[in-house]
């Protein structure tokens, strides 16, 4: 067994969560540069340019790259020859998330009643915690502030198989067709496809946190990932939904076995302030 | 393109603007979200006066993060316009002439800015620290008790936006979308 303490894990996390806020992924910032580079529209090119000016100013550490600093989002990849000690593994982790939207001045969003007063709480806290069990001796934290105008647009469907292919691409078109402007864009597209409907929701964030652009490992998944990528980019929509070629950064898919009678769909956005961070400890 | 424009705005100024142009507008603006927002209507509805006189005035969609030491605000972008659709027609009727905010307006919105002669102006989503730089000065001074939601009053200085609905009824986000669509 290899020990991890409590202490390392909240530093850990409160890091992670304060440099997200504020560096925005290199991937990202090239994906967003290629995007204005390839971008037909005067408008949409000028909006392109002030979010790569935004990135470089987040990136004094002064002033986070958006005001939704998010819900805390941390996935976790448990070796199963870890032993955590000093505490429970989960209170460290919403304290690291506490300690660092203090510390870097981010936004505390959450409410903890959500149908009743909606009083935000005096911390970002519970973080939404993801925790898979893998081998080794190492745990893998990744960090995902996750922005509200994107969230508040996902969705999820059960298609008919006989639906098929051009179901799911037709589904996920609309819905950035009907989302537009609200998104964010350009953004990333995660999809689900898949298992039951809270594990397809589940892969449509993971595939969030791929870099922007790196294809599926299946080809057959990196065709359709292509296929509906150019079908979102001719809606016209464009950056900040001003009209423009790039509506959509990316679309990674993650699939996962299902059901013979069912064909879960589910859509997760992320808008471009693609905010992510991990560390291994 | 980035016309300058100093604020307040006039029926002279907006009836200029049109879809899709780009503007640095400097001068004085007022942050509210849908929680003030709610509270101003409710005033209004009561026979109570507003926080400050709209007219002639622009609303700004914020609700930053917590200022630093020596900053003025924090990051600075706008939300979702569409939380304030409810409200907004009334603060309309009462002078507003401009709001700053992202994504679409309702119809209703739609044909109040029309009819008041008033403007929307997108900002962009998610660029909040380059739109903090061209917020010099915030003050509280309606609405403590919500935060980071209180109504404020925010001097700007080039604070860049882009207009998407005018006084002649055009749309940016119908306009440029029917202009890059590629229809197969």
């Amino acid at each position: 067994m290899r020990e991890i303490k409590t202490s390392d894990i909240i530093r850990t996390i409160a890091q992670l969560f304060e440099e997200a806020c504020y560096y925005l992924p290199k991937d990202v910032y090239v994906a967003i540069k290629k995007a204005k580079a390839r971008e037909e529209s005067s408008v949409a090119r000028n909006v392109l340019d002030k979010i790569l000016q935004n990135a470089e100013i987040a990136a004094n550490g002064e002033i986070p790259l958006c005001q939704d600093t998010g819900v805390a989002v941390v996935f976790l990849e448990l070796g199963q020859e870890v032993h955590i000690t000093g505490g429970g593994l989960y209170a460290a982790i919403n304290e690291g998330v506490r300690l660092g939207y203090d510390k870097g001045y981010l936004n505390n969003l959450i409410v903890s009643r959500p149908t009743s007063d909606r009083i935000k709480a005096k911390y970002n806290t519970p973080a939404m915690i993801h925790t898979e069990i893998v081998p080794g001796d190492k745990l893998k934290i990744i960090a995902l502030p996750k922005g509200g105008g994107s969230e508040n647009m996902s969705r999820l469907t059960v298609l008919s198989p006989a639906q098929g292919r051009q179901g799911i691409i037709d589904y996920v078109v609309n819905l950035v067709n009907d989302s537009g402007a609200n998104l964010c864009p350009p953004i990333i597209v995660g999809v689900g496809i898949g298992g039951t409907t809270e594990v397809a929701m589940m892969i449509a964030k993971k595939a969030l946190l791929r870099k922007v652009g790196g294809p599926s490992s299946n080809t057959e998944v990196a065709e359709l990932e292509k296929e509906i990528l150019k079908r979102i980019n001719n809606l016209g929509i464009g950056a900040m939904g001003y009209g423009g070629k790039i509506t959509a950064l990316a679309v990674h898919i993650e699939t996962y076995p299902c059901e013979a009678g069912s064909l879960p769909v589910a859509v997760n956005f992320q808008c471009h302030s693609a905010r992510r961070k991990e560390a291994i400890l | 393109m980035q016309r300058k424009v100093i604020l307040p705005l006039t029926d002279e100024i907006v009836k200029n603007f049109r879809t899709g142009d780009s503007l640095l507008i400097t001068g004085v603006i007022y942050a509210a979200k849908d929680t003030a927002h709610k509270r101003m209507v409710e005033a209004l509805k009561r026979g109570e006066i507003l926080p400050v006189n709209l007219k002639g005035q622009i609303i700004y969609y914020l609700g930053p993060s917590p200022a630093r030491p020596g900053r003025p605000i924090g990051s600075a972008s706008p939300t979702t316009s569409g939380r304030m659709d409810s409200y907004t027609p009334y603060l309309l009727a009462k002078g507003l002439k401009g709001m700053i905010g992202k994504g679409p307006r309702s119809k209703e919105v739609k044909d109040a800015i029309k009819k008041y002669k008033a403007v929307y102006f997108g900002a962009i989503g998610g660029a909040g620290a380059l739109l903090s730089k061209c917020i010099k000065k915030a003050e509280v001074i309606a609405y403590k008790d919500l935060g980071s939601n209180a109504f404020q009053r925010l001097e700007v200085e080039d604070f860049p936006v882009t207009v998407i609905n005018d006084i002649y009824g055009n749309d940016l986000y119908e306009e440029g979308k029917a202009k890059y669509q590629v229809k197969l």
